[in-house]
């Protein structure tokens, strides 16, 4: 299996992200945004980190850069897309992904474990995760407050879209359990036809028991 | 060209002496950008003319030293051919005026001075210091240095992983943010600051130049008064995108053959880092100051050379070698400029609009820099005082529970949750233990790193609380299972024109000197700031010490937490019982007065040995170093972080109970055992000379201390309220 991995100026969880990919024997390019044509790829990654500095609006710049289009097209004809973090601002400013993230409700940037349940465990990501299973994977993020219309949050329901949550240590999705203020507690979510991923925790962050947990793997697992 | 006046010097922060003197090294007067020029390099942030003569006396090497100070940053060897490339750096007088440009460019610089050295930068560490938390200024204070740090170091993904937080009124008029980086490198990929190659050319790199912190390092050599607000100009604004891809254009340019030395430009920007590679060179170096890509128009040679824009490079290539070079950094999207080249004149030349603005020898900027054998005078050892009936009184829950809910021991997660601890995916101990731990990307060892100082003892007594921030960095590398290697500091300091000051420089150093020398942990790197002072008050003298050793096999370290009922915990280390400056008399009772706890040095190197030993062979299965709050609270700490309770058995009775469990004697650590394993111990201990005292055990859910119950969900509660009550109105 290959992946390519974009890097834009300014990411900086790309060498992290390569590091769980290669873990699972996927093997990565690293393709640089300027690029214009995508190496053959049974994958996408968008990885974190602050792409354009962050400026204008997160993932907003980076959603018009060159190697992006090649992307878009990609995910057009159903190739596999995962946006993590900054990857996931992206995708929604490219408009793979419906709604937008917005700024933390506290306004701080916060970098902490959170659990998350596993909604639709059908999809290419998560299909080797049982149903409803709580996952303890961290976020770093100032903008992760997930936002939609009215429309759109009900066409992620009707679709089952909604892939991850924000929940406590016993599955409960409540206010207390939302870290960042997001609509419904979503975490992550797939577009209509399932093959582009976006979410805001961090995987490839829990994917060595010395580094405090590896319930990351499951997602990369998934992939396989 | 306009020649200048006493009065100019002296408003550019010069004396009448040094303007004299000046006059006498170019055997002229100096036209305004000269003089802008020496006052920029004999300030205090650059020529360290008070400290100089002292800091010389601090021992610099050991057998893992490749690089002592007077580089961007120091050197130490990891093993393997890599080396850990490390410095501290205090960024006070800017973060007071403007907290959150002034606490992310303190990161930015650091970070530029490891990665000019040719490492990529793999932790960030940083101590800061407010104010009380009820001065109006605080929360404000608190707020931005901490977004601040945030900000540039999350955006540069760089996990900051460690560092203390404290609030004591001597900081109300001069905030402390130092800040710390760590990173990695080959051993024979360190890039140096020394030029050479007469005709080499000399790039500037990175940010354009705009007037954003013009004398900024005057500013952080004086006091501040109540008009301070005014210098808001002369803090620099950070740009952490332009950071993060002159980091990787200069390591990418790092692996090609085209680097002769480079130099980042911090404090007095263009000035010192050109003065600073010819320097070291022996060489002179021209600048056409229009080739200076400038952000603002019309700027003036004066403002070229002393603007403090962050983000740029000065950097003396291989003749030919531009084209390569050009290449790289526009690949990132960065400013390129061939400025000028090196020469033989040993003159800093600059040229400006077809004339030449500033020629001045550069030993005269840098080793005829006015170097001050300060009077000082010593601060005696305070006496005791019997303070035993006021302790008798004391209820020991209500001690813990006024301990917990401090600001200074509250649990300080508000502060670190913001700042990304965890990318680049090495961190194996995050913020709250002793010592950050972070792996060695690809291998199976790890660096362990910590900021420490106990402002209260230095003030008490300098010369031990010089000795003492040195020793504490010791042990809680030690508590991770960490070969302590080498420390970095930064001296942050009054006015050191008055005696009493001074005389704290001079023995915080001395103590430090001995403490280094007695554990073989020299110093590599370092800053000093003095001038904290507003109003004439001076902060207490605070050497911020930041230590950095090697743990050899990842699986073999430890952490804080208790990890299982049914275990036993064992104190290493002599109790005497010493409450003076404890954290229970001063914070607590506000009693400020009597000596700060004895060093013993011997002790120190002794009981790390012990400890170390212990966690390599795996038998310490946690390990808390005693400080801050005696065995009451390290045993507290314990079970808050491993969610398991303790039973304690003290034998003892009111005062002597208290100052047994809230004293703060050194050279201590509290660990926990299988009891299967301490006879084994015992014997261990009695071999070595290592005094051992059985405390107590690990059980469920309360920690008991003789008729004292509370439960650690309680105490976690308690802990944790802080930082959320004060920030959150």
């Amino acid at each position: 299996m290959k992946a390519s991995v974009i890097v834009f100026p300014g990411s900086n969880c790309d060498r992290d992200v390569q590091v769980a990919l290669e873990k699972f024997q996927i093997a990565t390019t690293m393709v640089w945004h300027q690029e214009t044509e995508l190496p053959k790829s049974d994958l996408v990654v968008l990885p974190g980190g602050f792409s354009y500095g962050d400026y204008l609006r997160c993932g907003s710049m980076a959603s018009k850069s060159k190697i992006m289009k090649e992307v878009i097209k990609y995910a057009g004809t159903g190739g596999y897309v995962f946006g993590i973090c900054n990857g996931f601002q992206i995708l929604t400013e490219a408009g793979l992904l419906p709604g937008a993230l917005l700024r933390n409700n506290k306004l701080k940037f916060i970098c902490k474990d959170v659990q998350i349940k596993t909604i639709n465990n059908q999809t290419a990501f998560t299909k080797k995760i049982s149903e409803h299973k709580i996952l303890t994977v961290p976020i770093a993020h100032n903008e992760g407050n997930y936002f939609a219309s009215k429309e759109e949050i009900q066409s992620l329901k009707d679709n089952n879209q909604i892939v991850f949550q924000y929940c406590d240590k016993e599955g409960n999705i409540s206010g207390e359990s939302n870290p960042n203020g997001s609509f419904l507690n979503i975490a992550g979510i797939v577009n209509k036809n399932k093959n582009v991923l976006g979410m805001m925790p961090h995987p490839e962050r829990v994917i060595d028991q010395l580094l405090g947990g590896t319930d990351g793997q499951e997602i990369f697992r998934s992939l396989l | 060209m306009e020649l200048t006046t006493v009065d100019q010097a002296k408003q550019l922060g010069l004396t009448e002496s040094e303007f004299d003197k000046i006059k006498e090294l170019i055997g002229r007067i100096p036209n305004f950008t000269e003089l802008g020029i020496f006052s920029a390099m004999w300030n205090e942030h650059c020529s360290y003319k008070s400290s100089r003569v002292w800091l010389s006396k601090l021992p610099t090497k050991n057998k893992y030293v490749v690089q002592g100070p007077g580089e961007n940053a120091g050197v130490i060897d990891i093993g393997d051919d890599d080396v850990a490339i490390f410095k501290i750096e205090s960024h006070n007088h800017p973060s007071f005026i403007e907290p959150y440009q002034g606490a992310a460019t303190g990161v930015g610089g650091i970070l530029r001075d490891v990665f000019t050295m040719g490492a990529r930068p793999i932790a960030n560490l940083n101590s800061i210091r407010f104010g009380k938390p009820e001065h109006p200024k605080t929360k404000h204070l608190l707020n931005g240095v901490v977004s601040g740090i945030a900000g540039y170091g999350n955006c540069m993904g760089i996990p900051t992983v460690g560092g203390e937080v404290e609030f004591d009124e001597c900081y109300d008029g001069n905030i402390l943010v130092n800040a710390m980086n760590i990173g990695l490198a080959k051993k024979n990929k360190v890039f140096l600051s020394i030029a050479s190659g007469v005709g080499n050319p000399v790039i500037y790199v990175g940010s354009k130049t705009g007037r954003d912190g013009i004398h900024g390092a005057s500013m952080a050599s004086q006091e501040f008064d109540d008009n301070s607000e005014a210098k808001k100009p002369t803090v620099q604004v950070g740009d952490p995108f332009a950071e993060k891809l002159l980091l990787e254009a200069c390591l990418e340019l790092m692996k090609t053959d085209t680097i002769i030395s480079i130099q980042d430009m911090g404090a007095a920007g263009l000035t010192s880092s050109s003065v600073e590679m010819a320097s070291k060179g022996k060489l002179g170096i021209e600048i056409d100051l229009n080739k200076v890509p400038c952000r603002e128009t019309e700027m003036q040679p004066f403002e070229l050379m002393l603007s403090e824009s962050q983000e740029r490079m000065l950097i003396v290539l291989k003749e030919g070698k531009e084209k390569e070079a050009e290449k790289i950094f526009k690949k990132w999207d960065l400013d390129f400029s061939v400025i000028g080249k090196m020469t033989n004149s040993k003159n800093l030349v600059l040229h400006f609009n077809k004339e030449i603005v500033c020629d001045i020898p550069i030993t005269s900027l840098a080793d005829e820099a006015p170097k001050y054998n300060r009077e000082w005078i010593s601060t005696p050892l305070p006496e005791e005082i019997n303070i035993d009936k006021k302790l008798n009184d004391l209820d020991i829950k209500d001690c813990l529970v006024k301990l917990l809910t401090h600001p200074n021991q509250s649990n300080k997660s508000w502060v670190w949750e913001q700042y990304d601890h965890m990318v680049m995916g090495d961190t194996i101990q995050k913020p709250g233990g002793d010592a950050a731990v972070v792996r060695v990307h690809g291998t199976n060892k790890a660096i362990a790193a910590t900021v420490d100082c106990t402002p209260r003892y230095c003030f008490a007594h300098p010369h031990t609380g010089g000795m003492q921030a040195v020793c504490e960095t010791y042990r809680n590398l030690s508590a991770v299972g960490a070969e302590p290697r080498a420390i970095t500091n930064c001296l942050n300091f009054g006015n050191p024109e008055k005696k009493e000051i001074m005389g704290q420089l001079v023995e915080v150093i001395k103590g430090m000197s001995e403490a280094c020398l007695a554990l073989d942990y020299p110093v590599i790197s370092g800053n000093v700031s003095l001038y904290n002072e507003t109003n004439g008050v001076g902060i207490k003298p605070t050497p911020t010490i930041g230590g950095v050793g090697l743990i050899q096999d990842s699986n073999k370290s430890t952490t804080i937490s208790i990890k299982a009922t049914g275990n036993l915990l064992l104190i290493i280390g002599e109790t005497k019982g010493h409450i003076h400056q404890s954290a229970l008399c001063y914070d607590i009772l506000h009693i400020k007065k009597g000596p700060p706890p004895t060093i013993n040095l011997a002790e120190e190197k002794k009981n790390s040995f012990f400890v170390r030993d212990l966690i390599n062979k795996k038998i310490a299965l946690s390990v808390h170093d005693i400080s801050d709050g005696g065995i009451a609270l390290t045993i507290a700490e314990m079970c808050m972080s491993g969610k398991i309770g303790a039973n304690i058995t003290t034998n003892l009775i009111d005062a002597e109970r208290i100052k047994f469990l809230f004293g703060e004697d050194q050279a201590r650590y509290v660990i926990e055992v299988k009891s299967a394993d301490y006879d084994n111990i015992v014997k261990l201990a009695k071999e070595k000379e290592v005094s051992l005292l059985q405390i107590g055990s690990t059980k469920a859910e309360n920690l008991t201390i003789d008729d004292m119950k509370i439960t650690v969900e309680d105490m976690l509660t308690l802990n944790n309220k802080w930082f959320h009550n004060y920030n959150s109105n």
